[in-house]
C-alpha cells in the first residue's frame, strides 16, 4: 500500500509541511526532511520551484526565486534525494508545476519518483480532466498518487468527479486565494468545512492555504484529516534558519 | 483542414486550458458563455456600434503607393493605427468589456507590457465606468511614463508587478493571482491571443474584424477579397489572429508573421519564439515558449515592449508547425530601419511592434503583381523617444 494511503488510516489528524526545495541553501534539502520527520510531522511536501509560480503568494514566490538562483533543477532535486528512505518513512509528495515535469518527461518522472520512493504528486496546473485522460495510467504504473485541489468556489459536482479521479486525498484550499494571503479563518470557511464533510466524500480531505498555528491547524482539522503549513513554514525558515524546526512544529501540534 | 480552434479549444496540439482549480470556475463561466454572448443580437449591435463610432472603424486599407514602388509589389496598410488610442488593442477591450458587463462583473483587471493593453482597457473602463486595475512590471512603469499617465488621467489604478523580471511575463502573473483572489467580481481582460481557452479564440474573434474589413475593402480596390498575403507582427500574437482570421482556411492567401530578433537570433537577447521557443505551458496554455532545458521560463529581449513576451499565442504555434504560417524574424535594427523608412516614403510613423511587420521587405521578395496586406498594428507616438534615442534625431 501507497505510504500515503497507510497515513490516511492512522487515527489523528495529520500534519504536512510544504517546503521549497533548495532554500533558503541549495543543499538543505535532505536536512529538512529528516528533520521535519523527526519533529513529528505525517507527511512532507516537497516544493519544485518554478519560475513563474501562478497560484502561489509572494512568500513562496520569493523562497522559488532565490531557490532557482541557488542553481535549483529537477535533476538535482533528485540528486538530493536519491538515498532519502534510508532515513525517512513518512509520506513524501512532490509539488511543483506542470510546465517543469513535462520538460523533464511526465513518464520519466514517475519512473523516477518511484525509483527514489515518492509517494505522490501535487501539480495544481495540471487539470484534472487531462490528467485523467492522458496521464493517470502512468501515474499508477509507477504507483503515484496525483492530489487534486478544491475550493469554496468548487462546485458539488466537481467535486464528486474530482473525487471520483482520486485515489489518496483531496487537498482543500481553505479560501479562494494564494497561498499565503489570508491568515485566520471566518464563517465562510467553517460553513464550506462543513459543507464538504457532509458531502461524505470517499477521499479524506486534507486543508491547506491560511494555516500558520495551532489555532488555525485547529479549526482547519475540526472536519478535515489533515492541514498543510507552507508560507508560515518558509517565513519560519527565512528568519529562523534550518536548525530548530522542532521549534515550529511543536507550536502547531 | 480547419486551423481553427476545436471544440476541446485546441488548435492541433496546442491550447487548452492549463489552470489552477481556483480558477477553473471563471474560465468555465467563460467558456460555456463566450459564443453565445457574442452571438447575441444586441450584443452584436452595441458592439459594432461602439467600433464605428467610438473607435472610428473600419480603419482605412491603404494602398502605400511609394512603399510599393519600392519593393515593385503591391503593398496595402490596415490602418490599425488610427483606431482610439492608436492600435489594434482596443477592438478586444471594447468587446471584453461587453462581454463581462454581460456576465454580471463590476471589476476589471489586465496585465499591460508597454501599456497600450493598459490604456486601452482604462479607456474601455471610464466608459462603462467600471473599476480598473492594470497590473504593470515595476521596469515597464519606469520606462513607459507617458501610458501611465494616461492610464491614471482615465481613472485607472496602475499596480506595479515586484516580482521576476517585473516585466509583461509578471504582470501577467500578478494579474492572474488577482483574478485566483477575486473569484466573483472580477473580469480580466487579457491582451493577447493568450491564456487558457477561450481566451485565445475569444480576443481572436474580436480581433477579426479587422480580417472582416480587410475582404471587403480589398475587393473595392483590387475587385478580389483575397490578398495574396497578410503581413503581421507577433509578441502574444492578436493583431496577427485578427488580420490572418478569415483567411485561415484559405491556403490561396499566404500568412506571414514576423517575431521580434531582438540583437538576433543567436544573441541571448531575442523574442523569436518561433525558432527559440519550445512547446510547454504558459499562463494556462500549452504553446511555443523560450525555456531552459529544465522547464523554467525564461525573459525575452526585444527593443519592442509588445513584443517582448517569451511565447505566442496556441494558433501562432500551430500556424507554425503545421508550416500555413510562413515565419520571419526582425532585429532590432532592421525593425527600427523599416519603421524610419515609412515615415519618410509615406508620411506614417509606425510602432516599433508594427516595424517589425514592415521589415518583411529585407527577409522576403514578392513579386510585382502580389497584393500584401500589412496589419499596421499602431501608431509610433508611444515610441518617439525610441526613435529619437536609436536615430539621435
Amino acid at each position: 500500500m501507497n505510504r500515503i494511503n497507510q497515513k490516511l488510516q492512522e487515527d489523528k489528524k495529520l500534519l504536512s509541511i510544504y517546503f521549497t526545495a533548495g532554500y533558503p541553501n541549495l543543499d538543505d534539502t535532505a536536512s529538512i526532511i529528516q528533520d521535519l520527520e523527526k519533529s513529528g510531522v505525517d507527511m512532507i511536501e516537497i516544493g519544485l520551484p518554478f519560475s513563474d509560480p501562478l497560484a502561489d503568494g509572494p512568500t513562496i514566490q520569493a523562497s522559488s526565486t532565490t531557490a532557482l538562483k541557488n542553481g535549483m533543477t529537477t535533476e538535482k532535486l533528485f540528486e538530493q534525494i536519491k538515498d532519502i528512505r534510508k532515513s525517512v518513512s513518512i509520506p513524501l509528495i512532490i509539488m511543483g508545476y506542470f510546465n517543469p515535469v513535462l520538460q523533464y518527461g511526465v513518464e520519466d518522472f514517475c519512473k523516477k519518483c518511484q525509483e527514489i520512493g515518492i509517494d505522490g504528486l501535487i501539480l495544481p496546473d495540471l487539470p484534472v480532466n487531462v490528467y485523467a485522460e492522458e496521464y493517470k495510467a502512468i501515474f499508477e504504473k509507477y504507483g503515484l498518487i496525483n492530489v487534486f485541489l478544491i475550493t469554496p468556489q468548487t462546485s458539488d459536482e466537481r467535486i464528486r468527479y474530482i473525487d471520483s479521479v482520486s485515489d489518496g486525498f483531496i487537498y482543500m484550499v481553505s479560501s479562494t486565494s494564494t497561498t499565503g494571503a489570508k491568515s485566520g479563518f471566518g464563517l465562510e470557511q467553517s460553513d464550506y468545512f462543513k459543507r464538504i464533510a457532509t458531502m461524505n466524500l470517499n477521499n479524506p480531505q486534507i486543508v491547506g492555504f491560511g494555516i500558520s498555528n495551532n489555532e488555525t491547524f485547529t479549526q482547519a482539522t475540526q472536519y478535515a484529516k489533515g492541514a498543510i503549513i507552507g508560507s508560515a513554514f518558509i517565513k519560519h525558515l527565512t528568519n529562523e534558519g534550518i536548525d530548530r524546526l522542532d521549534r515550529f512544529v511543536n507550536e502547531i501540534i | 483542414m480547419t486551423y481553427n480552434i476545436n471544440n476541446k479549444g485546441y488548435y492541433g496540439e496546442f491550447g487548452g486550458a492549463f489552470i489552477p482549480e481556483m480558477l477553473y470556475p471563471n474560465v468555465e463561466e467563460l467558456r460555456q458563455n463566450y459564443l453565445k454572448v457574442m452571438a447575441e443580437p444586441d450584443f452584436q449591435e452595441e458592439f459594432n456600434q461602439l467600433l464605428k463610432d467610438y473607435v472610428g472603424r473600419p480603419s482605412p486599407l491603404y494602398f502605400a503607393k511609394r512603399l510599393s514602388e519600392k519593393y515593385n509589389t503591391k503593398v496595402y496598410l490596415k490602418r490599425e493605427d488610427l483606431n482610439h488610442t492608436g492600435a489594434h488593442k482596443v477592438n478586444n477591450t471594447i468587446g471584453q468589456i461587453l462581454m463581462a458587463k454581460r456576465l454580471g462583473k463590476t471589476r476589471i483587471i489586465a496585465e499591460t507590457g508597454a501599456g497600450q493593453h493598459g490604456v486601452a482597457t482604462a479607456t474601455v473602463c471610464a466608459l462603462m465606468g467600471l473599476e480598473c486595475i492594470v497590473y504593470m512590471g515595476e521596469i515597464d512603469i519606469a520606462r513607459q511614463a507617458p501610458n501611465v499617465a494616461r492610464m491614471k488621467m482615465l481613472g485607472a489604478e496602475v499596480r506595479p508587478a515586484l516580482s521576476g523580471s517585473r516585466t509583461l511575463k509578471d504582470a501577467t502573473n500578478e494579474a492572474i493571482r488577482d483574478w485566483i483572489n477575486n473569484p466573483v467580481d472580477t473580469h480580466y481582460i487579457i491582451g493577447s491571443a493568450i491564456g487558457p481557452h477561450p481566451y485565445p479564440d475569444m480576443v481572436t474573434r474580436f480581433q477579426s474584424v479587422i480580417s472582416e474589413e480587410i475582404k471587403w475593402q480589398l475587393k473595392e480596390h483590387e475587385g478580389r477579397e483575397n490578398p495574396d498575403y497578410v503581413v503581421a507582427c507577433i509578441g502574444g500574437g492578436s493583431n496577427a489572429a485578427g488580420t490572418y482570421y478569415h483567411f485561415l482556411d484559405n491556403e490561396a492567401v499566404g500568412i506571414i508573421a514576423v517575431e521580434a530578433a531582438g540583437k538576433g537570433i543567436d544573441s541571448g537577447e531575442s523574442a523569436a519564439t518561433s525558432v527559440l521557443g519550445k512547446e510547454g505551458i504558459i499562463h494556462g496554455c500549452k504553446t511555443l515558449l523560450m525555456q531552459t532545458n529544465d522547464g523554467q521560463i525564461t525573459e525575452p529581449y526585444s527593443i519592442s515592449a509588445g513584443l517582448d513576451y517569451p511565447g505566442v499565442g496556441p494558433l501562432h504555434s500551430h500556424l507554425y508547425k503545421s508550416g500555413r504560417g510562413e515565419f520571419y524574424s526582425a532585429t532590432d535594427d532592421e525593425a527600427m530601419t523599416a519603421g524610419l523608412e515609412l515615415a519618410q516614403l509615406e508620411g506614417i510613423i509606425p510602432a516599433i511592434e508594427t516595424s517589425h511587420a514592415l521589415a518583411i521587405f529585407s527577409h522576403k521578395t514578392f513579386k510585382p503583381n502580389d497584393v500584401v496586406v500589412i496589419s499596421l498594428s499602431g501608431r509610433g507616438d508611444k515610441d518617439l523617444q525610441n526613435y529619437i534615442d536609436y536615430f539621435k534625431l
